[in-house]
Formats: C-alpha cells, sequence, structure tokens
C-alpha cells in the first residue's frame, strides 16, 4: 500500500505529459494551452501547499504573490518594449530567467514583512490577515493607471527564453512543465529534511515544537517565503501564457482557487495540486462548456471530498499519508 | 553549598483573582529528585508552565545554570537544557516514536534550516534516536505514530524526547498518570537512575513513587509552598497531613 502513491504520481505526470502530445497529433493546439494552464495553477499551488500541506498555515492570500508574479513579468516586458527605465535607469527586460528572478524575490521580500505580521495570529485570524493583505496589494494595483489599473497590463508578445521559441504552444509548456517538475522535486527534498520535519511538527503540535528547542514562528516563516516564492514563479508564467497580467490574478478568488485546487487534490500530498489543477481545469473546460453556473457544481464536489474524501485525488488512488 | 541547577525566587502568577503562584520559592540542585506535591488545582502544572517557559510569571525569577530565564522563551530555554514532559501527552500524533525522538535529536544538533538531506536516511538522527526509545523501552513500538500509542507509552516517549535534548535539568509532570502498577514500577526505577544525569523536578501524585525516588519534597497548596524538606519530615509535618497527605490517604 505504501509503495502506491509513487505510481500514481509517475500517472499523474505521464497523462500532463501526454495532453499536449495528443493534441498535437490530433491538431487540437487549445488543448496544449489547457495544460499549460494547469501546469502553471500545480505549481502556484504546490507553493501553497508548502505552507498550508505541509506547515497548516492556511494563508488566504496567495493571490498577492501569484499576482506580483505575473505583474513582474508584465511591467518588466512593457518597459523593455518602450524602451523607458523602470526607475533609476534600470532598463526592462523580455528575458524569462531574469524575469522568474525578480518575480521570486520580490515575491520573497514582500512575503517576508506580510508572513512576520500574520504569523503573530494563528487560526482564523490568520486567514483574515492574510486576506487583508492581499486585497490591499490588489487595491493598489487596480488605482495604479501607470500600469493599466483596472484594465491590466498586455504583454506584446511573449518573453523569451534562450535555445526555445516560447511563441509556440508545446515549447512554452515544456518550460513550464519542467519548472513544475523541478517545483515538485524541491517540495519532496523539503518534506523529507529537516526543516521540513520541523515544519510538520509545529502543524501537528507547536508546543512540542517548542518544548525541543525548535521555535515555530521561524520554522513557518521560512516556510511562508518560500511558498510565496514558487507561487510568485508561477505567476509569471501566467502573464506570459495569457500575454496579461490581470488584476484578478491578485484578487481574493484566486487565493481561494489556490486552496480549492488543493484540496482537491490532496493537502500535504507531493502530487496533490497536480490532480487538484487537472481536476479544476477540466471542470472548468468540461462544466464550463455547458453551464455559465459550472462553478455551483465545483462548489458540490469540493463540498463531497470535504465530507466524504479528504485526502482528496490523492487519498482516494493512493490511500492515507505515510510519514515514514 | 553547590549552586543549585534551577532556582526559583519569589515567584507569582494571578489568573484573575485566583493566586495560582504565590510567593514559590524552590531549587533543584545536581544529583536529586525533588519531588513537587500538592492537591489538584495547587498550582503545581501550572509552575512547570513558567518555568519551561509556555507561561509567563508576573514577578519573581527563575534561574537555570546561573542564567535569569527572563524573555526567554519555551524553544530557547528547552536549547539550553530544559526538558520537560507533560501532564496531558503533547506530542506531535502523526510521527512516529521515533520521528518524535528525532525531532529532539536535530534540535540538539543544530538550527533545522537545513533543507535537503533526508532525515530517514541520517544516521545521525535515526541511531541516537533509537537508542533513547531502547532506554524507555518504546524500541519495539518505533514507528507507531504517537497517535496510536497507549497513555503510558506516550508518557515513556515524552521521556526518551527530554533524554534526547541532553536535558541538564527534567521537569516531569505527573509522568506515571495513566500507568499500571507494573508500568509505574519500571518507571520509578528508571527515574530513580536518571537522576545521575541530570537533577529531576518531579509531580507526581503516586506517594508509593514519590516516597521511593524523593530526595526532597516540597508541597504546594494554593499556590504556596506550605513545607519543603527531607521526607522523613515531610511525612511526619502535621500541616502537611493536614493540608494534603490526610487527604489522600
Ligand atoms: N490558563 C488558565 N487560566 C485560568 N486558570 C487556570 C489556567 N490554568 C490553570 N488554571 C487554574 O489554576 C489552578 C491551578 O491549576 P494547575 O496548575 O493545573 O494545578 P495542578 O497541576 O496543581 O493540579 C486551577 O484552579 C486551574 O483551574
Ligand atoms: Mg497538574
Amino acid at each position: 500500500m505504501a509503495a502506491r502513491e509513487p505510481t500514481v504520481n509517475t500517472l499523474l505526470a505521464l497523462l500532463l505529459m501526454a495532453v499536449p502530445l495528443v493534441a498535437l497529433a490530433i491538431g487540437e493546439p487549445f488543448y496544449i494551452t489547457l495544460a499549460t494552464r494547469i501546469a502553471i495553477l500545480a505549481l502556484a499551488a504546490v507553493g501553497l501547499n508548502i505552507a498550508l500541506g505541509l506547515g497548516g498555515l492556511v494563508s488566504f492570500g496567495h493571490a498577492a504573490f501569484f499576482g506580483l508574479g505575473g505583474y513582474v513579468a508584465a511591467i518588466l516586458a512593457t518597459h523593455a518594449f518602450n524602451g523607458e527605465p523602470l526607475f533609476l535607469g534600470i532598463p526592462g527586460t523580455t528575458s524569462m530567467p531574469v524575469i522568474w528572478f525578480v518575480a521570486i524575490a520580490i515575491c520573497a521580500l514582500i512575503a517576508l514583512p506580510i508572513g512576520a505580521i500574520s504569523l503573530r495570529t494563528a487560526g482564523v485570524y490568520f486567514i483574515m490577515i492574510t486576506l487583508a493583505f492581499a486585497q490591499m496589494i490588489y487595491y493598489f494595483a487596480i488605482s495604479w493607471p501607470a500600469y493599466g489599473g483596472e484594465d491590466g497590463l498586455s504583454l506584446y508578445v511573449r518573453n523569451s527564453l534562450p535555445l526555445v521559441n516560447t511563441a509556440k504552444p508545446l515549447p512554452f509548456f515544456l518550460v513550464c512543465y519542467a519548472l513544475l517538475m523541478l517545483a515538485l522535486a524541491l517540495f519532496w527534498l523539503i518534506r523529507g529534511s529537516r526543516f521540513g520535519a520541523a515544519l510538520q511538527a509545529a502543524r501537528q503540535n507547536a508546543t512540542r515544537l517548542s518544548a525541543v528547542g525548535i521555535a515555530p514562528f521561524n520554522i513557518n516563516l521560512a516556510a511562508f517565503v518560500m511558498s510565496a516564492m514558487m507561487t510568485g514563479l508561477a505567476g509569471a508564467l501566467f502573464a506570459d501564457l495569457n500575454r496579461f497580467a490581470s488584476p484578478s490574478m491578485l484578487s481574493w478568488h484566486m487565493s481561494g482557487e489556490l486552496i480549492v485546487l488543493i484540496i482537491l487534490g490532496g493537502k500535504g500530498r507531493l502530487f496533490g495540486p497536480v490532480a487538484g489543477a487537472m481536476l479544476y481545469v477540466f471542470f472548468e473546460y468540461a462544466l464550463g462548456g455547458i453551464t455559465e453556473r459550472w462553478q455551483f457544481f465545483l462548489g458540490l464536489i469540493l463540498l463531497g471530498v470535504v465530507l466524504f474524501a479528504r485526502g482528496g485525488l490523492l487519498g482516494l488512488l493512493a490511500g492515507k499519508v505515510q510519514h515514514g | 553549598m553547590v549552586e543549585p541547577v534551577l532556582e526559583i525566587r519569589d515567584l507569582r502568577k494571578n489568573f484573575g483573582a485566583l493566586k495560582v503562584t504565590d510567593g514559590v520559592n524552590l531549587d533543584l540542585r545536581p544529583g536529586e529528585i525533588h519531588a513537587l506535591i500538592g492537591p489538584n488545582g495547587a498550582g503545581k502544572s501550572t509552575l512547570i508552565h513558567q518555568i519551561s517557559g509556555s507561561i509567563r510569571q508576573d514577578s519573581g525569577t527563575i534561574r537555570f545554570l546561573g542564567q535569569d530565564m527572563a524573555g526567554l522563551g519555551m524553544a530557547a530555554r528547552a536549547s539550553l537544557g530544559l526538558g520537560r514532559s507533560f501532564q496531558i501527552s503533547s506530542l506531535a500524533p502523526e510521527f512516529s516514536a521515533l520521528r518524535n525522538v528525532m525531532l529532539a535529536v536535530q534540535a540538539r544538533q543544530g538550527p533545522s534550516f537545513r533543507f535537503f538531506r533526508p532525515v530517514m536516511a541520517d544516521k545521525s538522527l535515526t541511531d541516537p534516536a533509537m537508542a533513547m526509545l531502547e532506554r524507555v523501552g518504546l524500541a519495539a513500538r518505533s514507528n507507531l505514530p504517537a497517535a496510536e500509542l497507549s497513555h503510558g507509552e506516550r508518557r515513556q516517549l515524552e521521556i526518551a524526547i527530554a533524554l534526547a535534548l541532553g536535558s541538564k535539568a527534567f521537569l516531569f509532570d505527573e509522568p506515571m498518570a495513566g500507568m499500571g502498577p507494573e508500568g509505574s514500577r519500571s518507571l520509578t526505577k528508571f527515574l530513580g537512575g536518571l537522576r545521575r544525569e541530570a537533577p529531576i523536578l518531579l509531580v507526581e501524585h503516586d506517594m508509593d513513587a514519590v516516597f521511593a525516588l524523593a530526595d526532597r519534597i516540597s508541597v504546594l497548596v494554593y499556590g504556596r509552598i506550605i513545607a519543603s524538606g527531607k521526607v522523613d519530615d515531610i511525612r511526619n509535618d502535621p500541616e502537611v497531613r493536614r493540608a494534603y497527605l490526610g487527604e489522600a490517604a
């Protein structure tokens, strides 16, 4: 039984890889975009899964980091195109690696104070305060006309990566897929490490962690920042996928969506976010084609998962968590 | 006189109108078991909480190894060597017994900001943790989640964790509670030997264990120490008999 989870994970990874290949074979490139969307949302949720799944920190503000990543990509690209420097004569750029680096760094810088303040609280207060911070950033973005305000900010062309033609759907999918796999590898390493042990202990019993001499606050803060960095990277990719950074990336709906992905897929499970993103995008597409009210049905499904399948899809497929 | 390991001076704590700690003076000397007894609600657990740093005192000082603990949180005090067990077991319930102890071993080895090396393959963590479980007689249960252990086994696990920390003083809050007579006897024997490693402040209701183990006894009633001394002195103290032992007999 313990051996089932790796098999399920492998199958999920292969399935996600197969979608765009099949799409290409049958001449339906739209499905490549759908698969890319899954990979990016899964990447964002792998980030949140560090805080929420391992640490039990229910951040209802991760849209802030997703959106920040998106705006970093769009703003840098805009400046690169119009040739105006950002500030202090720093030019924009259309280089993805530079954009990723900046997005990750900015998310870390912003997550640090947000986490330091929010982690003074716990439970429902933590949920509310992370939401409040994210909404502050949201309103800041829509009231800043220089970068599109409520209209958001378009990218003229997709940003670039050496040796890869990112304008084509399949190569861009492969880039996102590779980053997702990298993030999953990192999550796996972190979960099994000393830090991961402390983080999971903080979730189970913070007093126990303190009693062995490890301060839960520091562990949780580090987890929150790492979590935000991954979600920020996903945001940058999302803006590139849509060639658009929308304020909706920053809104509380987005934070909720990421939490839903994790609950659907399986909280704290390595491939929970992947399974969750697949289900979510599938429902969005399949149900969305039939009815405008697809989110109502998604709500029903979510209710079913919470009531009858606590472990999410991974819990159903691979059984209970094994803690080694 | 030898320096006490732990020195508590005029400690006070109120919960609203309740004087739960009312001018307590207490010390713990190298090599001894100092038993703290008293009726339910006397404030024994609250005293342990203040020493370990999970509750702040209103006034008074706690010195551990000569250092004032004021301003130090629970984690900082634990890393200085204050190991404790809880009256109501406090463990990481999903983690196996082994992983619970490994957490203490890793804390003792330094900061936990190490992100890559898998703990389960790290012999510097698993070996000492297993050795501690063996010492308390839990080796055969090492792979069970803490939540699935019996009451008594959880108590033993807490002690194994305190051992793994390399504690310089132990604070044990009713370690015998919920153990059968057999378990109490073997734990009594174990604690008797443990005092050579580090002194123990022992809160315990089991009077057989207390009289068998204690080098000194202090009696806490309504937040005050009403008597403190050698076992025989306490056994024969009229005030203690009236306030506590008489009632228990
Ligand atoms: N956090 C708290 N707030 C208010 N009263 C408390 C709190 N903790 C304990 N008490 C009260 O303080 C008294 C002492 O409790 P405790 O230290 O647990 O006693 P003991 O361990 O000696 O049985 C009890 O009357 C208890 O109800
Ligand atoms: Mg008590």
